[in-house]
């Protein structure tokens, strides 16, 4: 695959001839944090962040979504039938993606389509999306990519990856997506020389800051009945406030609810993100819960990202290593350390 | 690109009140559109989300059977916001249906066998449609005998009492109706709770299947009754109930361990829930 060179003073014209063809989503500082949003201006484009706050999974399924719109007026013979709402699918690219959140997509791919049933709003976003990704040269404290199946550099779910070398971004093409994208730039430079070893290196050392921090083998030769017995869930959920941030932030919560909206004679149908840490989320019409305390939520999240979701589709954990819940959890749940519980720890009575 | 989240247009063709409490009525649905009746292929065991716009959607047990042609129907207990909304709705009014969703009753294993029924409540909707299908005349005869025990609190709380004296008079089908009690000098079928009623009337588990739907407490104490009567796990079959919203294995709501109830069942065998976490 190509690579070309872009400095760094000549990146906002590639950026504007870019916004020339495409919509163009990038991380834009706002108040303290970054987040992704389209670009209005080049300029808006800040590449020197460590990651987004939020998670870009808004980009294919937002916080809030109109599915539908109806109309419950009297005597229209449309009234209580729901219609499609039109949507916008130009092409569009995300810029500055870090690997690992680029990857969450492909992990929550699975979830979306599936042979039987394909949701129409994230397949069209997502071929309509090429990812521009920011490999991660200095990693945080927080992030673990590396024991998750991704990585600081990871190009799997990436069309092209911008690599930091200082001066300038090497840009390496993945996909034939990412190919023609490159091949319609104009700008671009030759790579200059020891740029492609240059970028190897920090590769190398990124992944050795990284390491590997737990080890799921073991999850895998134990029952889902008897990592859910495990006494360890008590201690794990002892200081869960159950505020849902860690679901809101993380990159593979994809968990929604459908709720329909009522403005005098008009209504829509809209699907917003929901929480398994919420008591409500569960809640049978006729009153049961089958998730009715804190402990079975709590163990909800952790079982299903790295436990039943790997057992469902014999590959990866749905947890990506990005560090959100880490960096923001309010009394401070470590899913590193409860990896590694769930690795570790004997389950049987002593 | 096809939306599974978009409900068909459909005609409330008839409401009937099924039980003295009247919280449960019966909507007799009526497709708007030819072709959607067509694309509404379905098994006995499935259910479908019934939708109504401004309120929301509710996922229901298909009643009918798909040898009933022209309708369908859903049987449906008033508990909350959408379902308090639809015990006032009248016939002719519009709403939707989305399915049908989730798995069924294994028909294909089923045949040969003998078939054991056993319902409580109003968990009796897939029932019926199951006894249905399997009387229906181009199918009776790829089934063995078929027993069906079922039970409500009380004679007036029985779904499909009509059907129910039908099929009793046949001689293709053994039914054990009963109630938990009755003050009814006329009452002429059982008393006695539905495990009490499966240990006397004993359903012989050679060559046999039992599918058992009803209220927890019902289910737990029935099961080591099948249990008694040399039913294996791998042979008993349930259905389960999960807060639903999508009804497509996407939303995330009714996940118990690596499967999606809405999807991946709601039909599940005694042996595969025993492999997953007792969480439902």
């Amino acid at each position: 695959m190509s690579e070309t060179y872009v400095s760094k003073e000549k990146l906002p014209g590639i950026v504007e001839q870019l916004m020339g063809t495409h919509r163009v989503f990038g991380p834009i500082l706002k108040g303290q944090y970054h987040q992704f949003a389209l670009l209005e201006e080049s300029a808006d484009l800040d590449l020197a962040f460590r990651n987004t706050r939020l998670s870009p999974k808004a980009l294919f399924h937002p916080h809030s979504e109109r599915m539908f719109e109806f109309t419950l007026e009297k005597g229209n013979p449309d009234a209580g039938i729901l219609k499609e709402v039109p949507k916008d699918y130009r092409s569009r690219i995300v810029l500055g993606i870090r690997p690992c959140d680029a990857y969450a997509f492909k992990l929550d791919d699975r979830n979306f389509i599936t042979d039987q049933f394909k949701d129409p709003w994230w397949v069209q976003r997502r071929e309509s999306t090429t990812l521009v990704g920011l490999a991660c040269n200095d990693p945080c404290s927080t992030c673990f990519c590396t024991s998750a199946g991704s990585g600081p550099f990871d190009t799997s779910s990436l069309d092209v990856l911008l690599v930091d070398l200082g001066e300038g971004y090497l840009l390496q093409a993945v996909t034939h997506k990412g190919e023609q994208l490159m091949g319609d730039l104009a700008g671009g430079e030759s790579v200059p020389e020891h740029c492609t070893e240059q970028a190897a290196a920090l590769k190398q050392s990124a992944e050795a800051q990284l390491g590997i921090q737990f080890n799921l083998d073991p999850v895998k030769q134990k029952s889902m009945v008897e990592l859910f017995d495990a006494p360890f869930w008590e201690d794990v959920q002892f200081s869960c406030i159950n505020c849902g941030t860690c679901t809101f932030l993380c990159p593979t919560c994809w968990c929604f609810d459908i709720q329909d909206e009522v403005y005098q004679s008009r209504g829509e149908r809209i699907r917003i993100w929901d929480s398994c840490m919420f008591p409500l989320f569960t809640l049978h019409g006729a009153g049961h819960n089958p998730r009715d305390q804190k402990l079975k939520r709590v163990r909800q999240r952790f079982m299903h990202k790295l436990k039943y979701y790997p057992d469902k589709y014999a590959d990866g954990i749905a947890c990506v290593g990005c560090g959100r819940c880490v960096q923001h959890c309010p009394v401070n749940i470590d899913i590193r350390q409860v990896a590694r519980l769930m690795a570790e720890s004997c389950v049987c009575p002593v | 690109m096809n939306n599974p989240y978009l409900p068909y247009p459909v005609k409330i063709d008839s409401v009937v009140t099924e039980t003295e409490d009247r919280n449960l009525k019966t909507f007799k649905l009526v497709f708007l559109n030819p072709d959607d009746e067509a694309g509404f292929n379905y098994t006995p065991g499935q259910f479908a989300e019934l939708s109504i716009a401004g309120l929301g959607e509710i996922p229901i047990g298909i009643a009918t059977s798909p040898t009933e042609k022209g309708y369908i129907m859903f049987t449906v207990n008033k508990v909350g916001k959408v379902t308090n909304h639809l015990h006032n709705m009248q016939a002719g009014e519009i709403m939707g249906v989305r399915g049908p969703l989730g798995n069924w009753y294994p028909w294909d294993v089923l045949e040969g066998k003998n078939v054991v029924i056993i319902g409580g409540g109003f968990a009796f909707t897939t029932l019926r449609s199951s006894i249905v299908y399997m009387l229906d005349s181009a199918n009776r005869s790829r089934f063995g005998d078929i027993t069906v025990v079922y039970g409500a609190r009380s004679p007036g709380l029985l779904l499909y009492k009509e059907e129910l004296a039908a099929w009793e008079q046949r001689d293709d089908i053994n039914m054990h109706i009963t109630v938990d009690g009755t003050d009814d000098p006329n009452w002429k079928y059982n008393i006695g709770f539905v495990p009490a009623i499966t240990k006397e009337k004993a359903p012989s588990s050679e060559n046999a299947y039992a599918i058992v739907c009803g209220p927890p407490i019902m289910i737990k104490f029935t099961l080591p009754v099948l249990t008694d009567l040399g039913f294996p796990a791998e042979r008993i079959i349930t259905s389960l109930e999960m807060r639903m919203k999508c009804g497509i294995g996407i939303c995330g709501r009714c996940n118990i361990g690596t499967e999606y109830v809405c999807k991946d069942g709601p039909v599940f065998t005694l042996e595969q829930l025993s492999r997953l976490p007792n969480e439902y």
